[in-house]
């Protein structure tokens, strides 16, 4: 199947992906599956009751990947999806997701994905999810996903979200709830600029023995945008959890970063970091000493954080 | 090939008045050798350097590198014209890895030119190379990456400020070594190096002495040692019967 040059590019940027990947694939596109197809150990079924998927990871399934990325380009579609994921006892899998908007009319789009995820007890995961807008209309590119996150014992997941670029308007909210020995990673990495506007909140509640968590969030808010993170981590039992914070601002735009830790178990261990701070001077001057422009040694800087 | 005429450097204080800080220098650094400026602390050595590399303005006087004014340049332009300058305290970056900084330093340097690089600074390539250049290095593996990056320029004129801080004294030598073999009688090229450490000065070619933002003296080790010795037993003594407010273990 050849993609059109608009679907061409979100799927680049989004997921890497440049043709049909091998292995089992959804794309969705403006609200209606464009391609479905399971592989032998990760069923992909279309839910019965609302819009939405159930990715199916048999037990013991290793080194496979599914992807699952959302295209929106119709003007003025609000499309609304729910996906469960069930990652199968044992088995060690990667998950491609992402929604790009390409908006080139003054009417808003958006995409809420409601994204709940079953890790069973030994399961590996690695969960990955870009947000992008394009296009040269005034309305707005408006990405809403919520995330649930179920760790069973013993289980791992790593989870990155990240917001590219050219997205207007952004609620993302993130619950995590982890077993005994279970460990769940969250990068979230987010530019915003011009006007836009960024609103992230992440709890987890870690609820078992030897538990642990972490949440890494790294962004740089440009000329007039705002961002609120909070990021929540509970401790019930003995377990530990870590919360670090960082941001780059730029221009006029505002950071909110709350990172809060609540231990209901005396054997919790349970920290944070956060730091906003503009990019420093002798950033700048270190790399135009090794040649490059003010413009350049920003665009670097900013990359590299945000890598 | 670079020559200050006249160059003074001011900056303002809290109090809204101007200070000198480098008043009048005059002086000319040839293709082929290597030079040492060293002299007491708050002497002007690291504003010389950041007033050649552009960091800081000048208020009066002119900069010349191969007789071209570069007065007004840039730092990024002095950097393309053929300027380098390993920072006394080099910044941290979250995210960029020593192989990003080597690769900005030197866009043609492919893997191989990569791990030399590091192994000549004696770090390990399988180390650094993917490393973070954030908190997770020391100082003196920080010193070594800076050191690093300078040598990768390959610039016409390259200053090193206080390479022998933080870094052990048998690194230091390997370093001193590798400054010397490629820039003493190298028709394109000249060092610079800001440095405390006598053992740096013989192995120049001429030196320079800032004290309170004036060239005190300048001419060979062996011209300018016996003016200077004095100063570093008079500073040793003070240091062993802790006036200096510290002792020397």
């Amino acid at each position: 199947m050849k993609f059109n040059e608009i679907d061409a590019n979100l799927l680049n940027t989004i997921a890497n992906i440049t043709e049909v990947p091998s292995g089992a694939v959804n794309i969705r596109k403006d609200g209606q599956p464009l391609i479905r197809m399971s592989s032998p150990n990760i069923i992909i079924n279309p839910k019965q009751d609302k819009p939405g998927i159930d990715v199916i990871v048999k037990p013991g399934t290793k080194d496979e990947s599914v992807h699952i990325p959302v295209l929106v380009t119709k003007a003025g579609l609000q499309d609304l999806v729910y996906n469960t994921f069930e990652i199968g006892e044992d088995a060690d899998v990667t998950i491609i997701a992402g929604c790009g908007i390409h908006n080139d009319s003054h009417q808003d789009s958006g995409h809420d994905g409601i994204h709940e995820f079953i890790v069973k007890p030994g399961a590996r995961v690695r969960y990955v999810e870009k947000h992008y807008g394009a296009g040269s209309g005034s309305g707005k590119r408006v990405l809403n996903p919520t995330t649930i996150v179920r760790m069973g014992c013993g289980s791992y997941a790593e989870m990155e979200l990240v917001q590219i670029k050219g997205v207007d308007d952004t609620y993302r909210k993130t619950l995590a709830y982890v077993e005994d020995h279970a460990h769940l990673k969250i990068v979230e990495r987010l530019l915003t600029h011009n006007d836009q506007q960024a609103q992230s909140e992440i709890e987890i509640s870690i609820e078992g023995q030897d538990g642990s968590a972490q949440i890494l969030s790294r962004s740089v808010a440009k000329d007039n945008s705002s961002q609120v993170f909070k990021a929540a981590m509970i401790g019930k039992a003995a377990c530990t959890g870590h919360v670090e914070c960082d941001s780059i601002i730029m221009g006029n735009a505002i950071i909110k970063a709350i990172p809060s830790l609540v231990a209901e178990n005396s054997e919790a261990v349970l920290t944070h970091e956060a730091a906003i701070g503009k990019i420093a001077g002798e950033q700048l001057i270190k790399l135009m000493s090794l040649g490059l422009t003010e413009t350049e040694a920003i665009n670097t800087i900013i990359d590299g954080f945000l890598r | 090939m670079l020559r200050l005429e006249q160059v003074s450097m001011s900056v303002n204080q809290n109090n809204g008045d101007n200070k000198e800080i480098l008043h009048n220098i005059d002086l000319e650094f040839d293709a082929g050798k290597l030079y040492a400026i060293t002299g007491p602390n708050g002497g002007g050595k690291t504003s010389l350097a950041k007033v050649i590399m552009g960091i800081y303005g000048i208020s009066t006087g002119k900069i010349y590198l191969h007789e071209e004014e570069i007065s007004h340049l840039t730092v990024t332009e002095r950097a393309r014209k053929g300027i380098a300058y390993a920072f006394q305290q080099p910044p941290r970056f979250k995210g960029l890895t020593v192989g990003d900084l080597l690769k900005i330093a030197d866009s043609d340097l492919d893997i191989i030119g990569l791990r030399k690089s590091l192994r000549d600074v004696g770090l390990c390539p399988e180390d650094y190379l993917d490393r973070d250049v954030g908190p997770g290095l020391s100082g003196g593996e920080m010193k070594r990456i800076e050191i690093a990056q300078v040598l990768a320029r390959r610039a016409a004129v390259s200053i090193f400020d206080e390479p022998e801080a933080g870094v052990d004294l048998w690194t230091i030598q390997r370093l001193i070594g590798i400054i010397v073999n490629r820039y003493k009688d190298n028709p394109n090229n000249t060092a610079i190096i800001i440095t405390h450490n006598e053992n740096v000065l013989p192995i120049c070619d001429e030196i320079i002495v800032l004290e309170e933002g004036r060239i005190r003296s300048r001419g060979t080790y062996e011209e300018v040692w016996p003016l200077i010795r004095d100063d570093i037993e008079c500073k040793r003594r003070l240091e062993c019967r802790g006036e200096m407010g510290y002792e020397i273990q």
